[in-house]
């Protein structure tokens, strides 16, 4: 699994303390274990991933274990266990999506960006993957981009093109 | 053109917003229930509807809300399941998005129905903006009165609260989609107990469907009877399907349960036939998991009779020559489509959403795809095919949730169809990886029953 | 105490407390009827449902509802019902399910039996034995992890898991402060405690016992000798962390390693503490009671160590003589 040689404390702004207290009260008294979702959504949405000390800071906020965390961020795909591009481009790579060309834009978007699945641009500013069916297939191929999940939809070359020259530009 | 009960208004600009919705009739049936009818009332209409359980496997829902346990002083929970992830189903996307007041309504009488004061929308974490959507909905509502404390004051009480998910399909399965609201990994429950008895928190809950809970508005506005007179058969009411792959149109359609499935791909009311011009292959009617069915067998049952779009007319022949209306995501392929690479890439599906927790589903998705990868590359045995359907045998009915039938079916299904295709990869590996097998004979005709009988 | 109810095994009726599993009425029974069982333990609350080795058939329901279930049940996890009727071995059904359930648990195990502490009494070796076919038909590599160091005192082989989650129930219901538990998913799910570190508590060596193969392992015990050349002996002490009731095994007179006692099924009487089990490895700490006893089944008891003829040999006049001589031989060495 992981080895961490070093192990930085981290403080949540208060305003993210303010979300999470929040969310805590949609669930009766005892049960704010149930907050552990949308808590990890907020955390990965300020700081791009969700680190060990984000994951233990987390824990303690809502009175569990560490591991009980941990178990959670690993099993879902949604929540990045390593720091990412700013701009991860997730491409839904699943049937229907490819009977229409999901494929070839993987493909175009690994040489537009010059790096492989799961790796990240050297100007830092990009990542993508393929991910499992996201719901979209009459809209087919799409891609989405957190921490908002933007949709992309009926993607072509050119709107690949385009989409990633509009990011490049955005500061 | 066919009647819509969900779709009705859902070109009428700003619907998304409370104050047109409610000009054009909405909320009227959260008024009807809370002011002319009791929770068993209420439940009683839906059971009169005939309405099923749309979010794939069709169990009725008036008799789903009619086990709900209800112990005295114990909360009841109502928990939507819009965790929509099944390959080929967008039509609860659609639904939240442009008309998400619709399910509010459907929740909110719902709710009250089944006695709970608290109810949740569990929506799957990509659906962000979809989640955005429905949170800015619930506040409209709850500052139009139709949600919180007394709502319209009627001395009924109902929080609402979206909860996103993480990104696991298995989570659409209502025990996973239970565990993880309570912030758990998303593995399924091993049942008994159901969640009717002991479900979120260990409280009595029921999950339901996004279109489900949606079809309850019109089933309390119109009566349960009416609902019941559109449709055919035990499938009543309307369907949302949601079409994709190699159509002219796709998209999400509301039909009359019963419409053939030639109308529902040819006509312009519809997906407008086959784009660019070709010929269809084979159809998924029914969402990834339901069995495939090559174009001759999806417009005509085994029997000669034209096939409808009904949960009867889909699975008319069994597995051996039928497939399921599940949750209505209707996957098309043309003639250009590899059936063995599709079914690798649903195979891939399955494996990398296995849960993990029993052993033929954590084992067995992964052993699948590993032998239709080979077979798709080259590399294909002619043992391998029997060996993929021995596979899907030993997962079948062998795992704590229907997740690992859902792994099965394709698979079996595709070779059972489609085997030429199949031992072709193996016979010609070269050519296998150059080009695509073409139609061959899956759309001819079906022979005669005659026919089949005699040989 | 309420009406017992009747339950129907293979064709041998029982009656047991309502509420029971079939599982558990197949163990009262007892015998070749009983259904394997790889995660479920009875001590472990929740546990059972993962493996589905013990599937078996209702082909009644109950004497209310007669209707066979219509797919075969986990039996850990089914309770009985009055006049239920259950096929196990008589059901070829699910002889063959439970053929594809071992080749299933099988096809990423490493199969490094001749290297592994747990050969001799693992459940896996056992299972594949008894139910499993010969020979594998998964022709892909297997499954590796990277390695994780959990302490000085056991040893994670998570090749070997087969993610029955029994030692996660184990440290969330015996110990105080569960710092491992199941990581990733489907197939790369692991046991881990994803940031490296040691599982520390006065209980935490249960973790072993519980363990259905070698994943968890005693490495105060490791690779010092296989389990069949070790004689087991039950002892206790005065503990004042546990009951202080375990099983020594024994080489010569050296003590190489301390357990729970394990009964027939494989699950220990009571917990240990991580003191009785790591550190009080001298006979003189504990009061010796007797051999423990091992199933014949096992390749453990075929040492004789305990020094009974084997029950068939009774009533066997060549055999009473064959095994006196191998007796004799036995008690000389």
């Amino acid at each position: 699994m992981l080895s961490v040689t070093e192990h930085k404390e981290i403080e949540f702004s208060s305003a993210l303390i303010k979300q999470f207290d929040e969310i805590v009260t949609r669930y009766p008294q005892g049960k704010q274990k149930s907050a552990l979702l949308p808590v990890l959504h907020l955390v990965q949405a300020e700081y791009g991933w969700v680190s060990p000390e984000a994951m233990d800071k987390v824990a303690s906020y809502l009175q569990i274990k560490p591991i009980e965390v941990y178990e959670v961020a690993t099993f879902y795909t949604m929540f990045f266990l390593r720091p990412q591009g700013k701009y991860v481009l997730e491409v839904c790579r699943t049937g229907p999506c490819c009977l229409v060309g999901a494929e070839k834009i993987m493909d175009h978007i690994e040489k537009t960006l010059g790096v492989k699945e799961g790796e990240i641009t050297a100007d830092g500013k990009f990542s993508w993957r393929g991910v499992e069916c996201l719901a979209a297939c009459g809209m087919a191929p799409v891609l989405q981009i957190g921490p908002d999940y933007t949709f992309y939809e009926h993607l072509t070359n050119e709107s690949v093109d385009k989409l990633i020259e509009t990011l490049k530009n955005k500061i | 053109m066919a009647r819509k009960l969900l779709l009705e208004n859902i070109n009428v600009p700003g619907i998304h917003t409370f104050d047109v919705y409610r000009q054009n009739g909405g909320y009227r049936s959260v008024e009807k229930a809370l002011k002319t009818m009791t929770p068993d009332a209420v439940v009683e209409e839906v059971k009169t509807s005939g309405l099923r359980g749309r979010g794939g496997a069709g169990f009725p829902t008036g008799m789903k809300w009619s086990f709900l346990a209800k112990p005295e002083g114990r909360e009841r929970y109502l928990v939507c399941n819009a965790d929509e992830s099944e390959p080929g189903t967008f039509k609860d996307r659609f639904l939240m998005t442009h008309i998400p007041h619709l399910l509010i309504e459907g929740m909110i009488v719902a709710s009250f129905a089944l006695g709970a004061k608290t109810s949740y929308i569990y929506v799957r974490g990509e659906m962000m903006p979809q989640i955005r959507i429905l949170e800015r909905a619930i506040a409209e509502a709850k500052n139009a009165g139709f949600l919180g404390k007394n709502i319209l004051g009627l001395g009924y009480d109902l929080e609402l609260y979206v909860q996103p998910g993480g990104g696991a399909y298995i989570c659409g399965e209502e025990t996973a989609l239970i565990e993880s609201l309570e912030g758990k990994r998303g593995n399924p429950r091993i049942k008994p107990p159901f969640p009717a008895i002991s479900g979120v928190w260990a409280c009595p809950t029921v999950v339901n469907n996004v279109e489900t809970i949606a079809a309850v508005v019109p089933i309390i506005n119109d009566g349960g009877e009416e609902y019941a007179k559109i449709g055919n058969g035990r499938s009543t009411g309307t369907k949302l399907i949601s079409a994709s792959g190699n159509l002219k149109k796709p998209g999400v359609y509301e039909i009359e349960l019963g419409v053939p499935v030639e109308e529902f791909i040819y006509s312009d009311e519809y997906c407008g036939g086959i784009a660019n011009g070709k010929r269809l292959k084979a159809v998924v009617a029914g969402g990834s998991s339901v069995p495939i069915l090559p174009a001759n067998l999806i417009l005509n049952t085994i029997n000669g009779q034209p096939r409808l779009m009904s949960y009867e007319s889909l699975s008319d022949g069994g597995f051996q020559s039928g497939s399921m209306l599940g949750s209505g995501g209707f996957i098309a392929f043309d003639e250009d489509q590899c059936i063995v690479r599709n079914t690798w890439n649903f195979s891939r599906f399955y494996h990398h959403e296995s849960c993990g927790q029993c052993s033929p589903c954590r084992e067995g998705t992964g052993w699948m795809e590993k032998v239709l990868h080979r077979l798709e590359y080259g590399h294909g045995k002619m043992s391998d095919i029997d060996l993929l359907v021995d596979v899907s045998k030993k997962i079948e009915g062998n795992t704590i949730c229907p997740l690992g039938d859902a792994a099965a079916w394709p698979v079996a299904s595709a070779i059972r169809h489609f085997r030429d295709e199949f031992e072709w990869h193996v016979n010609e590996p070269k050519e296998a990886v150059a080009r695509n097998y073409g139609l061959a004979k899956y759309a001819d005709p079906l022979p005669k029953l005659e026919e089949v009988v005699s040989s | 105490m309420s009406e017992k109810v009747k339950v129907t095994i293979d064709g041998i009726t029982v009656e047991v407390e309502p509420g029971t599993s079939i599982l558990n009425a197949a163990r009262q029974i007892g015998g070749d009827i009983v259904p394997p069982a790889m995660c479920y333990y009875s001590k472990l609350e929740g546990s059972g449902g993962k493996c589905r080795t013990c599937l078996v058939k209702v082909s009644k329901g109950s004497e209310k509802d007669p209707r066979p279930m219509p797919k075969l049940v986990a039996s850990c996890r089914t309770g009985v019902m009055d006049g239920m009727e259950v096929q196990n071995i008589t059901s070829p059904e699910v002889i063959e399910a439970r053929k594809g359930v071992v080749e299933i648990l099988l096809i990423n195990h490493p199969l490094d039996c001749p290297i592994c502490d747990q050969a001799g009494e693992c459940h896996l070796q056992d299972l594949s034995f008894e139910h499993g076919v010969g020979n594998s038909r998964y022709e892909f590599d297997r499954r590796t992890f990277e390695k994780i160091d959990i302490g000085e005192k056991i040893q994670l082989h998570m090749t070997r898991c087969i993610l029955c989650y029994r030692c996660v129930y184990v440290a969330n219901q015996i110990t105080d402060n569960r710092m491992h538990g199941i990581l990733g998913r489907g197939d790369a799910s692991e046991i881990s405690t994803y940031i490296e570190k040691a599982i520390e508590n006065d209980f935490s060596g249960n973790v072993i016992d519980v363990c259905p193969v070698g994943a968890l392992t005693d490495k105060t015990f490791r690779f010092k000798n296989r389990v069949w050349f070790t004689k087991p002996v039950d002892a206790h002490r005065d503990c004042p962390t546990c009951k202080g009731k375990v099983t020594l095994w024994y080489k010569g007179d050296e003590v190489l390693r301390v357990t729970g006692r394990k009964d027939q099924f494989g699950e220990v009487e009571d917990f240990i503490c991580n003191t009785c089990r790591f550190e009080t490895k001298n006979t003189s700490s504990w009061i010796i009671e007797g051999p423990r006893h091992i199933a014949q089944t096992s390749v453990i008891s075929s040492n004789h160590y305990e020094f009974v003829p084997l029950p068939v040999i009774k009533e066997n006049q060549v055999l009473i003589e064959a095994n006196k001589i191998e007796f004799e031989r036995a008690t000389k060495i």
